[in-house]
């Protein structure tokens, strides 16, 4: 019976793909302002009653008793202790005596928003994740997990010092730039995974909807309050704990947190975010 | 019933029940099958785009080789195949298909 069902949904993705298969189109020059233009029109076309800076609340903007639970759940927030452990984490001196402030412009406060950056040094996409990381490294520290506990607690804090700044992701003139947003692009698009879904299968074509009990945040915005407690996860995550579960549910493989797809992934959701303030730590169902 | 009904019947009967009579899966058919499952994910995997459930089902596989229930670690097997097969698929078609979802 199992693999029946294995067989059946297997075929029924072929099928689907073979009806949704576009026919092959000339190559483009990525417009990535047009794109965010396009973007956020989308979303506030599908939503006229939300203002731009709303989308950011995620699914407490689509649903009128869940903000309401908002607004009281933020009166005493369940990120808070994550934030605190953050600041404390932050103004600690490594071993070497160097502390994070050394590894970031501005000291590392209030400058969230800023990233991911394009290195253009590496040719890559840098993530505020992969930053604290390097940083650590360089100053003789273990990594810490990419997905949740100390890592969480870290962006928690300078999303915190960052909170009201809109999102200004830059995309330097450099073609290596142009091809990581469009990596990033194509990811966010592609059907993956035995369900056959995109990131925008939900956060594009369903966000306000349910699925199961949960009610699917638009991506305008998705990552403006990242890292969040979930309600689900029981903790805090980060934005690698949010696209590795996202693949998973759709039974895909996850990618490596910090894979060069994540990091573009991030890249361009952020960039067509740009605008919208920084939020998190958020909470969330 | 005519004798040509009944004929009729007893061949529908016979192909009916064929598969019943096949020979038991040998360990060099769970091998063979097993490797060619194998060969699929890890084409997948090149690909980005391994499904969990074809992890699961070649699992699933050498656990009933294991206990030397190799009908199913054959069956398993075949069905860990189809499942990466139709993972690359995917990612194939994709490589194009994903401009459908683009807002634009």
């Amino acid at each position: 019976m199992r693999s029946a069902i294995h067989l059946a949904s297997a075929a029924l993705a072929l099928a689907a793909l073979a009806f949704t298969a576009a026919p092959s189109a000339a190559a483009e020059t990525p417009d990535p302002t047009a794109d965010a233009k396009a973007f956020q029109n989308y979303f506030t076309q599908k939503f006229p009653k939300l203002k731009l800076e709303d989308f950011v609340n995620g699914p407490y903007s689509m649903n009128e008793d869940m903000h309401k639970q908002w607004e009281e759940k933020e009166q005493f927030p369940p990120y808070d202790f994550s934030l605190d452990l953050g600041k404390e984490m932050f103004s600690k001196p490594f071993k070497n005596g160097k502390s994070y402030a050394d590894c970031f412009p501005n000291g590392g406060i209030g400058i969230r928003q800023d990233y991911p950056i394009f290195d253009q040094k590496e040719g890559k996409v840098v993530t505020l994740e992969l930053a604290l990381n390097r940083c650590r490294e360089a100053n003789g520290e273990a990594p810490f997990s990419y997905v949740k506990d100390e890592m969480a607690a870290l962006t928690a804090y300078m999303a915190f010092t960052s909170r009201g700044k809109p999102f200004d992701i830059k995309i330097p003139n450099d073609p290596r730039a142009l091809e990581a947003y469009q990596n990033g692009k194509r990811y966010f698009y592609t059907r993956r995974g035995q369900l056959n879904f995109s990131c925008a299968s939900c956060h594009v074509q369903n966000p306000g909807e349910r699925i199961r009990a949960e009610i699917l945040a638009p991506a305008l915005g998705i990552l403006n309050a990242m890292p969040i407690y979930r309600s689900e996860w029981g903790g805090m995550g980060t934005i690698s704990r949010r696209f590795t579960t996202c693949n998973s549910q759709i039974r895909g493989v996850p990618l490596d947190p910090q894979a060069d797809e994540y990091r573009d992934l991030e890249y361009y959701l952020s960039y067509v975010s740009n605008g919208l303030p920084i939020s998190g730590p958020g909470a969330r169902p | 019933m005519s004798k040509m009904a009944t004929s009729a019947l007893a061949s529908i009967l016979l192909i009916a029940g064929a598969p019943s009579v096949r020979a038991a899966s040998s360990e060099a058919d769970f091998k063979a099958a097993y490797a060619a499952a194998e060969a699929a994910n890890k084409q997948a995997g090149l690909l980005r785009d391994q499904w969990t459930t074809t992890a699961a089902t070649v699992a699933a596989a050498k656990k009933a080789a294991d206990s030397g229930d190799f009908d199913a670690a054959v069956a398993s097997s075949r069905e860990a195949e189809a499942l990466a097969k139709a993972s690359i698929f995917q990612a194939t078609s994709e490589k194009e298909a994903w401009k459908a979802l683009e807002i634009r």
